[in-house]
């Protein structure tokens, strides 16, 4: 018998309308399995089976409608189960960001990008687990434990967005909304052996996206491969009336089979990617690189060559600043960000006793301490007398860093690098070194302070049988190209097809 | 560079967070250390360059500036710990 939850997206679009599953069945069959293998993992922070079989009942009704009526046109999401980052506010369930300051906040309104899936019929599992207000690169910082990876319970999702990863990871969903604000959806895609992609800063509304680091922060997506991640980009993407820095710029139409399509030019069959130039920047293979990463990602490098890339050597010199640039700036918008957390409009309120020890001590009490860590270090960059030297100092070094991708980009179409140095770490190893966490993200960082796309492809296993990630990133706004050149290596690996075991 | 505990309590004090004797002192070396990373940026000539406050450049997405319907009071009310006659009720600021 076929289990319906190991199929991608897109097969389980084509079983909808075949009939050969209802969604109703196929929700019920997600949520069997969220029951019985997330008490191991704990992905999900609130599953939200009520409202998933009301979604499916009236895909499932509209599934009817079409087969009766086959020209009422369908989304590939309707009746598709997906999973949501606890992140995203969704009118009426729980949206605590990881935090217990928001232990019981309940948003009266949908974000954007949940308001538009809704409308392409998708049918909502739960939130997922997430590093506190997505400060993190594991999901230990957690207010409510960690989430465990598929492939090792002992080692690290990655993270932020750590619970979607290993919901995909574990299939328990079809595919998840994550936020990648310095590596959040493509590091834990890594290291969870899923697909993940971060749009340009700009293409995706950050409506009803609780805020951490505004110049950075970006909805992205996880699922099982770069084709599953299509249709998920689509129905998100584009203008936002209530979202100021979304762009109107027109959506390709992302057919990723049509390799030839881009520049009008034809490739045969046997080179679908020629035409393609790829870069490969020197600073992404460092020491400190765990060797199997750097292998297996150059040898998915020499793969995009057999398929007719043309690959170079580039340079994006100033690489090695992005940790403190990106720690500098995030924090100082965090500190910013989260100052509304103070006991008046939501959330817990620890004292009554006069105003400043409300929030002093709700706050002191509710945050944790990553939370706290990034806020002091942001206030102490903006404060007096040191904001030219850290903040400002941060954004020049910022534009150095981005204008490293223009003159590169000038030179290839794309680049291509490791996601992370390592693959996942065990649970513990660096909770109390926060400096030693940072330097984790020093191959994500770049594309959000760039504000490029970028997309992690699974590329092969360490000897321990842990996923690693390619990373292609791409020029602002060439979200396609990323997605169809992942297919296109998909076309030719098995990689993202491997199932975790536990 | 080597915060002092005065230093960290005054960060706490602008930054509305309470902090304890412990946490005051692990974030004192903490700090110190990511401060003294991130001061390496400092040694970078940055006289000639602008700073990057947005990747993307707004191209005319702003909406006409027309009332339209909000959030109703009682949603709003609905997740905060203490209210009073339709709005947020705190401790008194003046005695």
């Amino acid at each position: 018998m076929t289990e319906f939850t190991d199929l991608s997206l897109n097969q389980l679009s084509e079983a909808l309308r075949n009939g050969d599953i209802s969604s109703q069945e196929l929700t019920l069959a997600y949520l069997e399995r969220i029951q019985e293998i997330d008490p191991a993992l704990n992905a999900f922070l609130t599953a939200t089976p009520e409202l998933a079989l009301k979604q499916a009942q009236l895909a499932d009704a509209s599934l009817s409608s079409w087969r009766r009526d086959p020209s009422i046109e369908l989304s590939p999401l309707l009746g598709i189960p997906i999973a949501v980052k606890d992140v995203l506010c969704v009118a009426g369930v729980r949206c605590t960001c990881g935090s217990l300051i928001l232990e019981e906040f309940v948003p009266p309104f949908n974000a954007t990008v949940i308001e538009r899936l809704f409308a392409a019929g998708a049918v909502l599992l739960g939130k997922t687990n997430m590093d506190e207000f997505a400060m993190g690169s594991s999901t230990e910082n957690s207010a409510y434990g960690v989430t465990r990876n598929p492939w090792s319970l002992k080692r690290v999702p990655g993270g932020s967005s750590g619970g979607s990863a290993a919901a995909v990871a574990a299939r328990m969903t079809a595919a998840a909304l994550g936020t990648d604000t310095g590596g959040s959806v493509r590091q834990p895609a890594s290291f969870c052996g899923v697909t993940g992609l971060k749009p340009t800063f700009g293409r995706v509304s950050r409506y009803g996206l609780v805020a951490y680091g505004s110049s950075l922060d970006v909805v992205g997506v996880l699922g099982r491969n770069a084709a599953d991640l299509a249709p998920i980009f689509k129905a998100i993407a584009g203008h936002d009336p209530r979202d100021a820095t979304t762009l109107d710029i027109p959506l390709p139409d992302m057919n990723l089979t049509d390799t030839g399509q881009r520049k009008n030019q034809a490739t045969s069959p046997d080179s679908p990617l020629q035409n393609l130039r790829v870069g490969v920047p020197q600073e992404y293979f460092i020491a400190g690189i765990q060797p199997e990463v750097e292998k297996a990602v150059r040898q998915a490098i020499k793969e995009l060559e057999a398929l007719g890339a043309d690959v170079q050597t580039v340079s994006l010199p100033n690489t090695e600043y992005a940790v403190p640039v990106y720690y500098t700036i995030a924090s100082a918008e965090a500190s910013a960000n989260l100052a509304r957390y103070d006991g008046v409009r939501y959330g817990p309120r620890v004292t009554n006793d006069s105003l400043i020890d409300l929030f002093r001590d709700t706050r002191g009490e509710k945050f944790g301490s990553e939370v706290k860590r990034r806020i002091m270090l942001g206030t102490y960059a903006l404060s007096a007398g040191y904001y030219d030297a850290y903040y400002g100092q941060a954004q020049k070094v910022r534009t150095m860093i981005k204008d490293d991708f223009d003159l590169a980009f000038e030179q290839v179409d794309m680049i291509a690098a490791p996601v992370a140095p390592t693959t996942a770490f065990p649970i513990g190893e660096h909770t109390d070194d926060p400096l030693a966490m940072y330097l984790e993200d020093v191959f994500t960082l770049p594309a959000n302070l760039a504000g490029v796309p970028g997309i992690s492809v699974p590329a092969g296993f360490d000897d321990q049988n842990l996923p690693i990630g390619m990373q292609l990133m791409a020029p602002q706004f060439d979200e396609e190209v990323l997605l169809r050149t992942a297919y296109t290596y998909q076309q030719v690996t098995d990689w993202h097809e491997r199932k975790p075991s536990s | 560079m080597a915060l002092t505990i005065d230093e960290v309590d005054h960060i706490a004090e602008l930054a509305r967070l309470k902090l304890s004797e412990e946490e005051t002192e692990i974030f004192r070396e903490q700090l110190s250390e990511i401060l003294d990373f991130a001061s390496r940026l400092q040694k970078l000539d940055t006289s000639e360059i602008p700073p990057t406050a947005r990747v993307i450049q707004p191209g005319g997405t702003l909406r006409q500036d027309v009332p339209r319907p909000g959030l109703e009071l009682e949603d709003l009310l609905h997740n905060a710990p203490d209210t009073e006659q339709g709005q947020f009720r705190v401790p008194p600021v003046l005695d």
